[in-house]
């Protein structure tokens, strides 16, 4: 066949599916936008729901959202950090350090509803924490520690060992030179990798079923062994135990989900640009 | 010429590898203080890893193994009482490349000494001294809070030797400093190299013969990981013992 047909009818076939990529995640922002976009209000985003969250907003949820994520960063950043740290320029490399990283690989890979139950056998009953925030921030964090571990490798293995070299040649000692040298150069890959973690946080659903959500509470959590609403939860009440619900506010909720998550990815996008700016100075 | 004698390094019985590579084969070989030694030879005959030895920077590869011993003023480095870190300031090292780290020109000199020396002023002077020292003083003076990464090859090279001598070290090593470098940068670091050498005792790895024949009080052939010979540089240039040296200084191999 003529080369030149062939580049062609090929770069035909990758435009296609790219295009077909597009159109789902397009069509999903279009359709939440159209049918949610009526229920926005400022009554809505800071009203408790009523009449059996028939109406009113939907505060409590977002707050314990926000809650529960805070939670699981907190927890689970500074572990993940420090266990990548660990692996990749304190661990010898073999057979122990290469299962752990196996057994991390294959922790990103458990479906969601598992840490459910595994934050509720451990957190909720065998601490006793109950359903509360601090036992669905723990088991938010404990699913989005691989994310982070491997996020933070990732960004470790970009410093380019000439740096480690140098600054032991001058008679800095390894964790001097992790502070002051690796650890800085990581930190956009480091920070990307943690807001992603809490956009992932942010959007599950079935870890926070046993561990923490309250199927209806029209007031705000009082301590962090309260139980709270949370966004992706409610929307999967209202959306299949309440009847008679008005369709737009079963969007709207998507909406502010919605929102939130690519917000916070936004946000990692920005923040990696501009700190990959400042680090060539 | 070297006049006193007075050894600095004592190489005894050297022998190295890498897993099952045997990088470095029964190497003895004495260094003088306030001496260049050059190092010459060609491609993977252990120039570079008989260097890093000296600062026990190969101790970060794997399946490093060593035999024999290295004494720096008669102290055994790989001795178990050696604080490492410490050693590996007083043997201070430049590398190939010019690795500056992502700060400032200024954080860039006082990078190894930061953390030990408490006292503002002193850093700074030491950071002054060890500008000047490598010629790079009155380029950079008004531009010491720039981006290191703003300054020349040349010129970031020399401030990597300028990082190595705030160090206030007692020996150097040189691993192939001018290999990326134009001829007037390299001028520049011969020059200040062998200014350098009243304070320090320094080795420099050259994959170019002409460097060595031009800084090097004495010049060392390195071959397969054997030292072939080793003399005063007019010897090894002139009239070496060994053939092998001959022919690879006359560039008939390597």
């Amino acid at each position: 066949m003529n080369p030149i047909r062939e580049e062609k009818i090929a770069f035909f076939f990758l435009f296609l599916s790219t295009l077909l990529v597009v159109i789902p995640v397009g069509l999903i922002i279009l359709i939440i936008i159209k049918n949610g976009l009526t229920a926005i209000s400022w009554e809505f985003l800071t009203d408790v729901p009523r009449a059996g969250m028939r109406q009113g907003g939907i505060f409590p949820a977002i707050v314990g959202t926000i809650y529960l994520v805070l939670g699981a960063i907190i927890f689970a950043l500074p572990l993940g950090v420090f266990s990548a740290i660990y692996l990749n320029e304190y661990s010898k490399k073999n057979i122990l350090s290469r299962l752990i990283r196996l057994a991390i690989i294959n922790l990103a890979g458990v479906p969601s509803v598992v840490y459910g139950l595994f934050g509720l056998s451990l957190f909720v009953i065998f601490f006793k924490f109950g359903t509360s925030i601090i036992s669905g921030s723990l088991t938010l964090g404990i699913m989005i520690l691989p994310l982070i571990i491997t996020s933070t490798q990732e960004a470790l293995q970009t410093v380019p060992k000439e740096f480690r070299e140098v600054s032991l040649s001058l008679g800095l000692t390894k964790w001097q030179t992790i502070r002051r040298v690796v650890l800085p150069s990581a930190l956009p890959g480091i920070i990307t990798g943690a807001i992603l973690g809490i956009a992932r946080a942010a959007g599950e659903t079935a870890p926070l079923l046993f561990t923490v959500a309250a199927f209806y509470l029209p007031h705000l959590p009082k301590s962090i062994f309260d139980q709270a609403m949370a966004l992706p939860y409610h929307l999967y009440v209202i959306s299949t135990q309440i009847p008679n619900i008005g369709e737009n506010i079963r969007y709207g909720t998507a909406l502010v989900l919605l929102t939130l998550v690519l917000g916070i990815n936004l946000f990692a996008i920005i923040l990696r640009i501009r700190l990959r700016h400042k680090k060539r100075w | 010429m070297v006049k006193d004698n007075e050894v600095k390094i004592k190489v005894k019985n050297l022998n190295v590898w890498f897993k099952d590579i045997f990088a470095l084969k029964d190497i003895n070989l004495d260094i003088y203080k306030n001496e260049i030694l050059g190092i010459i030879g060609p491609a993977n005959s252990g120039k570079t890893t008989f260097l890093r030895t000296l600062n026990r920077l190969n101790e970060l590869a794997d399946g490093f193994h060593i035999e024999g011993s290295v004494y720096l003023d008669n102290k055994d480095i790989y001795a178990k009482d050696i604080d490492v870190n410490e050693l590996r300031r007083k043997i201070g090292m430049v590398f190939a490349l010019p690795v500056v780290l992502p700060f400032s020109v200024l954080e860039n000199v006082i990078y190894g000494i930061k953390e030990r020396i408490k006292n503002k002023k002193k850093i700074l002077e030491l950071a002054e001294e060890a500008l000047k020292q490598a010629y790079l003083w009155e380029e950079v003076k008004d531009r010491l809070y720039d981006s290191a990464y703003n300054l020349s090859g040349g010129q970031q090279q020399r401030l990597c030797i300028a990082r190595t001598l705030a160090l206030e070290p007692e020996v150097i090593l040189f691993d192939e400093p001018c290999s990326g470098l134009d001829p007037i940068s390299t001028f520049k670091i011969e020059e200040a190299m062998v200014r350098l050498k009243n304070n320090y005792t320094i080795i420099l790895v050259t994959n170019n013969t002409k460097q060595a024949s031009r800084v090097a009080d004495r010049t060392a052939f390195f071959l397969m990981g054997q030292l072939i010979e080793v003399d005063t540089t007019a010897k090894i240039f002139t009239a070496s013992k060994d053939k092998r040296t001959e022919d690879y200084i006359t560039g008939r191999f390597g």
